[in-house]
């Protein structure tokens, strides 16, 4: 695998990641539990899904076959999405999505800042505009996390029934395989594996406050990386891909 | 005694809106003025909120990454909107919970378009350039409404709403200039829209019940069917632009008048859907109401943990 290859991987998986929970997001729009986070939900899809456009306009450069940043997004089979599986999960309750997010914005944060001093310039640019909203990502579920899990009796059962069914995918989010060798090698992204222990903690604190757990069992799924994903994303890119499969090459 | 202090009090109001003063909160205010403003801009928030639901329905099927992220950002300004229309609604001592049961039970109303389907993604475009399009023209008055909130909040509104019809007018525009399947697109949902767009502004002036005595207070400036002729001029040459038809046989430009004439519409299919039996008035108002109720543990849970988080820092205090 070449480093151009390793890059414009590495570019659709963390593409695919935003794209594929913006999409999960704006699935809540006009359906919140009040208002304000009607709007703050709407808010978190909308930077993800600016996020997914820069990164599929610079991995349609590297590769540099003609394809374009909507080519990417909507005109890929489903093995060829690379999205951790945690993305593409239901949305559920509004406590799922809460703990969906949280987990994702505390890998985003650790992973964002350490692209921000990639020496592939253009990563880093996007980096330093992204870690700013993921900034916010992060206290928006952080804070939701407490309040619901030391809230009521319910929301408490509701979002541990969640923390417990969605950290089977934690251990993806670390991932790695050649692609990222590669570029670890090449000081363009940060070894995930040396923020491990710092996430944890992170999390752990604020689970503690919010006087939830994680599990004891740790089984974990992987997959999405290589394209392997569970049954919902095909019914997520249905619709994603509606327009594009139903009027090829039209102008929108 | 008293009875001439509440027309001393009704004069001085009716005094100061005449001279174009705005009334503030505090302000005393006849209560037929206040009511009539509660319901307005109360049904005006409730438009907001229902008015995300036909866009709601495309955002996960937008055709490009640009579009997507435009329908979105637009989505969350009206939810934007119907919150500070909420606030305004407060100032005058109602409570937004309150004003979004009514909506819940029926009582109160909201712009019967979003009892409209969406079912093309050229109906997202019609919805920009025709339901905002309409919007304004019966908004942009609003920014001079005798009542101060609610005309300072419209001077927001109508700054986004003029995006919101230009984003719709582009859309529109790019089908247009599009193939033959995406010009047809935009012809049959222009079919759709056209009528239901004009009845946004309401019943003709003679059946208007309330026009008059907005009129008066200064919360209305332009009737109805001044505003409708607005908008019929202002779009109809939008539309012979980009190459699509009105479909209103009776259209015709009148050289004496310098206005457009346009039919009649169908009165029949308005009262219809302004009282409840439109082609999406349960499934608008179902949607709202899950909303609520699937909501209610979580507003449930943020109260308990704020009173519990209040009691813990007054004990370390």
């Amino acid at each position: 695998m070449t480093k151009q290859e390793a890059l414009f991987e590495f570019l659709l998986r963390k593409a695919d990641d935003s794209l594929i929970l913006g999409h999960r997001l704006s699935e809540w729009c006009g359906h919140g539990p009040i208002l304000e986070e009607d709007i703050a939900l709407t808010n978190i899809s909308l930077d993800l899904i600016g996020q997914a456009t820069e990164l599929y306009k610079y991995a349609a450069e590297v590769e540099d076959k003609g394809r374009t940043e909507d080519d990417l997004a909507f005109l890929r089979i489903e093995r060829e999405y690379k999205n951790v599986l945690l993305v593409e999960q239901l949305n559920g309750d509004f406590g799922k999505t809460i703990v969906r997010q949280f987990f994702f914005d505390h890998f985003e944060h650790l992973l964002y800042e350490g692209l921000m001093n990639s020496k592939d310039e253009r990563i880093s640019a996007i980096a330093t505009k992204t870690i700013k909203e993921v900034k916010y990502h992060l206290r928006h579920s952080s804070e939701w996390i407490i309040r619901l899990g030391d809230g009521t009796e319910e929301s408490h059962d509701r979002v541990q029934a969640s923390v417990k069914d969605l950290s089977r995918f934690i251990n993806e989010l670390f991932y790695q395989d050649e692609v990222e060798e590669i570029l670890i090698k090449e000081g363009i992204i940060p070894d995930v594996k040396e923020f491990r222990v710092a996430f944890e903690n992170n999390i752990e604190k604020i689970l503690e406050e919010a006087t939830l757990k994680l599990p004891e069992e740790k089984w974990q799924l992987t997959g999405g990386r290589k394209g392997v994903h569970s049954e919902h994303l095909g019914y997520l890119l249905a619709e994603l891909q509606y327009m594009q499969r139903t009027y090829p090459g039209m102008e929108w | 005694m008293e009875k001439d202090n509440l027309e001393a009090l009704d004069k001085n109001f009716q005094d100061k809106v005449d001279r174009e003063i705005k009334i503030e909160p505090k302000d005393y205010m006849p209560d037929a003025y206040r009511k009539t403003l509660i319901r307005q801009i109360s049904q005006h928030a409730h438009s907001e909120i229902v008015g995300q639901l036909p866009e709601a329905n495309w955002v996960t099927r937008a055709p490009n990454l640009r579009r997507k992220a435009v329908l979105l950002a637009k989505i969350q300004d009206e939810a934007g909107h119907g919150l500070y229309l909420y606030s305004a609604v407060e100032t005058l001592g109602a409570d937004r919970e309150d004003t979004i049961d009514d909506l819940h039970s029926g009582k109160a109303k909201y712009s019967s378009i979003f009892n409209y389907p969406t079912l093309t993604w050229a109906d997202m475009g019609m919805v920009g350039w025709l339901v905002d399009g309409a919007a304004i023209m019966n908004q942009v008055p609003l920014c001079r409404c005798s009542y101060g909130p609610y005309a300072r909040a419209m001077v927001r509104v109508c700054k986004e709403e003029s995006f919101h019809q230009r984003q719709g007018f582009e859309i529109v525009t790019q089908l247009a200039r599009g193939t033959q399947v995406q010009k047809e697109m935009a012809q049959e949902s222009l079919n759709r829209w056209w009528w239901p767009s004009l009845m946004m502004f309401g019943p003709n002036d003679a059946e208007s019940t309330h026009t008059a005595q907005s009129m008066a207070w200064k919360i209305k400036r332009n009737t109805n069917d001044e505003l409708r002729q607005m908008f019929v001029d202002a779009t109809v040459p939008q539309a012979e632009l980009i190459g699509l038809k009105i479909p209103d046989k009776d259209l015709k430009f009148n050289e004496e008048t310098g206005h457009y004439d346009f039919g009649e519409i169908d009165w029949d299919e308005f009262w219809q859907v302004v009282k409840g039996y439109g082609p999406c008035n349960d499934e608008r108002v179902a949607a709202r109401k899950k909303a609520k109720e699937d909501g209610m543990w979580v507003r449930e849970a943020a109260n308990v943990y704020a009173e519990k988080r209040a009691r813990r820092n007054k004990k370390v205090s």
